[in-house]
């Protein structure tokens, strides 16, 4: 099964707490996880201000600044991760360094029916 | 050598099988075809082949393993005929195929089927659902109840419940929730998961008065007081572990006082008023039993200690001679291991029967400036309490009515306007 798991967390707060995670340990730990076999992809995003929303309506490709809705927590980060079953993939998002000042949401992929 | 019986002996026969091993059935065979819907189904062909088959056979010499295997070679046909139409059909058949099916069986079902049991307990019971999802699916699939029960018993429609039960299979299925008993090092909160499902069943059947009239359809009214007890001591036979221990001597302590908690107008009496001798003797000495038997694990917990109070109430003729020092320390410790506002309110309970309702009211101030007991309709009615035994009517009459305002529960509703009544009648 493949789990993507989205890293979401204030990004006000995210660098600037006492139990943020430093890249070095963001690093590390996504090693970790490529070493074990199961990583797919994972990469850290940047933030909201530089996200762009495209829609597709009447032909017509509209864009908008910022992302596609504004929450108090924002997607920071994600991991693409093949695991035996949920309680893998969730063992594997709890250890992911950001967990501790955020939260990740962890969405099976859908196998697309052709 | 099968048994030839009369028709209806046979019916009973089978209807006794069904109401003791048709959870075991269905445990074993979820396992073998890895789906709760796909399993349920067999169970139900896998009943109907032994109404069908076993007046003219007899009833096999091991009729667990029968309904098993029956319902897997049902499924398989299903499957089979179904398999041009269900997009992994070829793959389910290949595995479900491939399990070993030979004279063993019989040997194998047995001995897996605690494991069977727990795996289907942990995952209806998995954190990843939620909680209300987690209720309805243990009642379901683990106890058997009919979504009819459920609903009844939440006070909720049976499509409401139903909808729930499918909603927590299907995300079972596409997030991949494993059958599984967790691994020693994820065990011990997946066990506390476990052991709420079955406090909150239990705490939803023991609010409610338990000799209520039967209902006018005529169906049965499930007791899920009596489900709760039946899931722990049966977790608790397959695994043990102190606070499974403590859990279910927690539950028989305080079910022992189930005949003597409420009038017959079903208004709530209090411990302090209650008539022990109504109290299960039997229940109350197996409750003990396992109490002594978490204590003494070294590893104690929450469930254990609040089984240790009870057990303390239970050992006492009545409220007056009770080793309330005992039940203070008591209250301490469960405080250090749950800090929460309800435990230091029965902490001061506990204080105020050592030391008097003056010097318990002293410390009520903290826990009144609580806004996580703003809405608890019990902190008002200890505060009334308080006040009532000093005399001070005024005051308790005030407190009685928050609380009352705030009660949830026709009982506590009657008790406390009770409680108003004799403070206006002086």
């Amino acid at each position: 099964m493949k789990y993507l798991c989205l890293v979401y967390s204030n990004e006000q707060l995210l660098h600037s707490l006492p139990e943020s995670p430093k890249d070095a340990e963001c690093q590390a730990y996504a090693e970790q996880v490529a070493h074990s076999g199961r990583m797919l992809a994972a990469e850290a995003l940047q933030g909201v201000a530089t996200a762009t929303t495209v829609r597709m309506r009447a032909g017509q490709v509209l864009l908008s600044d910022g992302p596609f809705a504004e929450t108090k927590e924002q997607l920071a980060g994600f991991y693409l991760i093949e695991a035996r079953d949920l309680n893998e993939a969730l063992q594997l998002a709890a250890g992911i360094p950001a967990a501790r000042v955020g939260c990740v949401e962890v969405r099976p992929v859908r196998q697309l029916v052709v | 050598m099968p048994i030839l019986q009369s028709a209806t002996a046979l019916a009973a026969q089978i209807e006794q099988l069904y109401q003791q091993h048709s959870r075991q059935v269905l445990a074993t065979l979820i396992r073998l075809l890895g789906d709760f819907d796909r399993a349920e189904d067999a169970l139900q062909e896998a009943f109907s082949a032994a109404l069908v088959q076993w007046p003219q056979t007899g009833v096999p010499a091991s009729p667990v393993p029968w309904l098993i295997s029956t319902g897997r070679f049902k499924a398989i046909d299903k499957l089979r005929q179904q398999q041009r139409f269900v997009s992994d059909g070829e793959v389910v058949l290949a595995q479900i195929a491939s399990e070993e099916a030979g004279d063993s069986f019989a040997l194998q079902m047995e001995q897996q089927w605690p494991d069977d049991y727990l795996r289907l307990v942990f995952t209806c019971c998995h954190p990843a659902l939620s909680l209300e999802a987690q209720l309805a699916l243990t009642l379901r699939e683990v106890c058997g109840l009919t979504t009819e029960q459920i609903a009844r018993a939440f006070l909720q429609t049976p499509s409401t419940i139903a909808q729930r039960i499918v909603r927590a299979k299907q995300k079972i299925k596409a997030a991949a929730i494993p059958y599984q008993v967790p691994p020693p090092q994820q065990l011990a909160p997946r066990l506390q998961a476990v052991h709420k499902v079955i406090y909150l069943l239990f705490n939803e059947g023991y609010s409610m008065p338990c000799q209520q009239s039967a209902p006018d359809d005529g169906m049965q009214q499930a007791d899920l007081a009596q489900q709760a007890i039946d899931l722990a001591r049966q977790l608790l036979v397959l695994h043990f572990d102190t606070e499974s221990c403590g859990l279910l001597a927690l539950l028989l302590l305080q079910h022992a006082r189930r005949q003597a908690r409420f009038t017959a107008r079903g208004e709530l009496i209090l411990l302090a008023d209650q008539q022990r001798q109504h109290w299960d003797q039997a229940m109350i000495t197996e409750g003990i039993r396992h109490v002594e038997t978490a204590l003494s694990s070294g590893r104690i917990g929450a469930y254990a200690i609040q089984a240790a109070i009870a057990a303390v109430h239970s050992e006492s003729p009545d409220s007056a001679s009770t080793d309330w020092p005992q039940i203070h320390a008591l209250y301490q410790l469960l405080y250090r291991l749950e800090p929460t506002p309800v435990v230091a309110l029965n902490q001061l309970v506990a204080f105020s029967m050592c030391h008097g309702p003056a010097a318990a009211l002293m410390q009520l101030a903290p826990l009144l400036a609580d806004e996580h007991l703003a809405q608890y309709h019990l902190l008002f009615a200890v505060a009334a309490d308080f006040h009532r035994q000093l005399g001070q009517n005024g005051e308790a009459i005030n407190f009685y009515r928050q609380a009352l305002a705030l009660a949830t529960t026709n009982a506590d509703e009657q008790f406390l306007q009770q409680r108003l009544q004799d403070l206006a009648a002086k």
